[in-house]
């Protein structure tokens, strides 16, 4: 199914307001089938918007453009489809009568059915406690019920909304893994995110959307260009022409301490200039994706840049 | 005090959210009562008409039972207030419980509370301010009411004592949903506890009132003394006192039970529940039975011992009093001949009004679900919008149904055993209470419609309700003409036992639902979700 050549989403010109807000604006999103697909954005970009428009959800607006999900309708044809997807929401709220293990198994078998030993197997690797009732079960617990629901079924595409939202670091790299072994099972992945490494370490390709647009799409070699890493370094002795370095933006040079930003792709000859002044003490941040945003795409039509 | 450190600023905050409906709320009350009060007068000018028609009511056990008697026939004020006095105040009862649960357990339920608590707020201080809140909206209340029916025409100290019997009223129950809130945690099933409570309450001051002997009965209900302070009818200032007493009793042990339980926790921990899913749990349908079957088996449970108690005073009634001026009046309330069938009847119909709301609650209960970001994970799989819908539809109409049969079998059973005809009693009483499902879906069809096309407004069901009870317990006294009455659905079922059957009008009433209810589902299937 992986190698099948139709995508498995296809979004071209997607309109969708409510009353007199925009809130998808002309949007496209490609997912080839068997790609694990970053949906990135700031809060309030469209990603969730987008995500409920594909699961029929939503109406896109008359005329706007075009929408296919699985080679289908996703507003005419969503039940059907939606045998072969599985869908985490970004805020999950499950019925507090229910408890987690019953939860899994009705929205398995609503879909159409689920893998015992995988449902077996993740359950103790998100360490979750099936028997508690959803009432009792914290942000994190209830976000693991969804995805291991969304998991143990055998489908082939995954919608994921801000699955990590919830997790402690240990769950994230468990839920990295789950990831790695979808991707090697030839399924496809759309995962909406605001964390840039995350998205980093997972995806094979991404699509970047700020206030209903896309304004970034492709892998993430040609997204080098977008991740810079703020540095702030002492030195034994005051630096000399890093102004005149490639790749450095915003640098100031206070006596022995320099502080600027640098293109990722540029940071080894940078650190090579560095050396030559004797490196006390350094420390590099990578950037937030919201410093990535205000830097590359303001909204003022001037463009400054 | 420091339990009570930032109950003012909750207060204020509480005060800020109902700046609207609580108003509304109240002034619909006062007006109702006011209403009532310049309607009598002006139906009955004379003494000597107010006393003959206080004196039919009292010889009626049907009227008693529901309203309670006229103690003094002679003073307008208890005929004017008859249907305020003891109905009236089971409505203020069912606001403050609302009130206080939705300030107390739903907001702890909701998470908002654990944000608040974080801040300098006393332990007490949440709870107090909910009943602060109820409290005083029911002295308000009282207030105006009182001087709304000086103004209207009426005696001023049995206004007073009126006002008073409905503070208390509001008072007793807000103590009674501070304690519930403590018991579970769910805000649903401590408003259920309450209204239980307040539904007890109410009967054991209708068999008290209307039973042969069973006076003393009216001092264990709270219901009982609201009646026994009798507005109108002797003023018994004093009995409000026990009403105020329990009040702080309740309020007291609400506080006990929250000093040792853990924030959003109940004094009922919830036990481990299954860790796999049963096999029938696999549809829609069946998700809405289990989420809906605990809320109908407690309706139920309450309904069929309605039914007993009704269907045992019915028994009771047929000698009692049989006047000419008796019959003459509960022939014009109903076209009924026979005081029993005439009981029987309008207490059916009443018992109606009560399952229309709980079709209306079940119905409802999509739109709960929607708003609770439930929805969602259901439809992102095979299930159709219509599939969805109809799980939560099926309940309610099977639902109501069960509630009228439940009720219909057990008031013929205890009717029919005190008569010695429990075949005919069952009989009866059965069809009487199916008759009446036809005008109670279309309650259900209204908040079907409503999802599906307004969700925003889906309570817009219970607003249907509030007018159809209006227009049928008051519309009369208020003077509306038949038209205006008959937008009712319930104007239009049959009165039975005892009256006659035309199945046009029960035809015109399903045709109705199912118009509503098509356009509901169809409206759903083309809305967005959220």
């Amino acid at each position: 199914m992986s190698s099948s050549s139709t995508p498995a989403i296809s979004i071209t010109g997607l309109t969708k307001t409510f009353g007199t807000t925009r809130a998808l604006d002309r949007l496209d999103l490609q997912v080839a089938a068997g790609e694990v697909h970053g949906f990135l954005g700031p809060n309030g970009a469209g990603k969730s918007t987008t995500i409920r428009v594909l699961l029929g959800q939503l109406r896109a607006d008359r005329g706007s453009g075009e929408l296919q999900l699985l080679g289908g309708d996703p507003w005419k044809e969503a039940a059907h489809l939606h045998r072969r997807l599985a869908y985490v929401p970004g805020d999950v709220s499950l019925w507090p009568t229910l408890s987690g293990g019953e939860v899994i198994d009705l929205l398995g078998r609503l879909r159409g059915g689920l893998d015992e030993a995988r449902r077996a197997d993740l359950l103790e690797r998100f360490d979750l406690d099936p028997r508690k009732k959803s009432r009792t079960y914290s942000k994190g617990n209830r976000q693991k019920v969804a995805l291991v629901a969304a998991l143990s079924s055998d489908v082939e595409l995954l919608i994921l909304d801000e699955p990590t939202s919830g997790l402690d670091p240990l769950m994230e790299n468990v839920f990295s893994e789950c990831i790695q072994e979808e991707r090697e099972r030839g399924r496809t992945v759309l995962l909406s995110s605001h964390i840039l490494s995350e998205v980093e370490r997972l995806c094979d390709r991404v699509t970047i959307i700020k206030d209903g647009r896309r304004v970034e799409s492709g892998t993430l070699a040609d997204m080098r260009h977008l991740t810079r890493t703020s540095i702030d370094v002492v030195l034994d002795e005051p630096p000399r022409g890093l102004d005149l370095l490639d790749g450095v933006h915003d640098l100031r040079v206070d006596g022995t301490r320099a502080r600027f930003d640098v293109d990722t792709v540029h940071l080894g000859d940078v650190l090579k200039h560095l050396g030559g002044y004797g490196v006390r003490t350094l420390n590099s941040q990578p950037p937030t994706l919201e410093e990535l945003f205000l830097r590359h795409y303001r909204t003022d039509p001037v463009g400054a840049r | 005090m420091n339990d009570y450190k930032g109950t003012a600023a909750l207060l204020r905050l509480a005060l800020r959210r109902n700046r609207i409906i609580m108003p509304v709320w109240l002034l619909i009350f006062v007006v109702m009562a006011a209403g009532s009060a310049s309607a009598t007068i002006k139906l009955y000018p004379t003494a000597s008409a107010r006393a003959a028609a206080a004196q039919s009511s009292n010889a009626s056990p049907a009227l008693i039972a529901l309203y309670g008697r006229i103690y003094d026939p002679a003073n307008p004020g208890g005929l004017a207030m008859l249907k305020m006095t003891s109905l009236g105040a089971l409505f203020v009862g069912v606001l403050m419980i609302v009130i206080v649960t939705r300030h107390s357990r739903a907001e702890e339920e909701s998470g908002r509370l654990e944000l608040l608590s974080a801040g300098v707020v006393g332990r007490r201080a949440p709870l107090t301010a909910a009943v602060l809140l109820a409290a005083g909206s029911s002295v308000v209340l009282g207030i105006v009411t009182a001087l709304g029916l000086i103004g209207a025409g009426l005696p001023a100290s049995g206004s007073v004592a009126f006002g008073l019997a409905w503070a208390c009223t509001g008072i007793v129950f807000a103590a009674v949903a501070a304690f519930t809130a403590q018991l579970t945690e769910s805000s649903r099933a401590s408003t259920g506890a309450a209204i239980v409570v307040l539904a007890a309450a109410y009967v054991v001051r209708a068999v008290s009132d209307a039973g042969h002997g069973l006076q003393w009965l009216a001092w264990v209900s709270p219901m009982g003394w609201i009646a026994q302070i009798r507005p109108f009818g002797g003023n018994r200032w004093s009995v409000a006192l026990i009403a105020v007493v329990f009040a702080v009793v309740a309020t007291a042990a609400a506080y006990a039970v929250l000093a040792r339980r853990d924030l959003g926790a109940g004094l009922v921990r919830p036990r481990p529940g299954r860790a796999r899913a049963r096999a029938s749990l696999r549809s829609p349908l069946a998700l809405a039975w289990r989420l809906q079957r605990a809320s109908l088996s407690g309706w139920l449970a309450g309904f069929v011992v309605l039914g007993f108690v009704l269907g045992g005073v019915a028994s009771s009634v047929g000698d009692v009093a049989d006047t000419p001026a008796a019959r003459d009046l509960i022939t014009k309330l109903g076209g009924v001949p026979g005081l029993t069938d005439a009981f029987l009847a309008t207490e059916v119909g009443m018992l109606a009004i009560v399952a229309a709301a709980y079709g209306i609650q079940a119905a409802a209960r999509t739109r709960a679900e929607e708003t609770g970001l439930r929805v969602e994970p259901l439809l992102a799989t095979a299930v159709t919008r219509s599939r969805l819908l109809a799980g939560h539809v099926i309940v309610a109409l099977a639902g109501t149904t069960v509630l009228m049969a439940g009720f219909g079998v057990a008031a013929g059973l205890s009717y029919g055993a005190g008569i010695g005809a429990v075949g005919r009693g069952v009989g009866q009483m059965l069809a009487a209470g199916i008759a009446q499902l036809p005008a109670i879906w279309v309650l259900t069809a209204i908040v079907v419609a409503l999802f599906g096309i307004v969700p925003r407004v889906t309570g817009g069901g219970w607003v249907a309700l509030v007018v159809f009870l209006i227009l049928g317990e008051f519309g009369a006294v208020l003077g509306l003409s038949q038209g205006v009455m008959d937008i009712s659905p319930f104007a239009h079922s049959p009165r039975l036992p005892g009256g006659d059957v035309a199945p046009a009008p029960l035809a015109w009433l399903c045709a109705v639902a199912l118009v509503l209810g098509v356009a509901g589902f169809v409206g759903f299937r083309r809305r967005d979700i959220g």
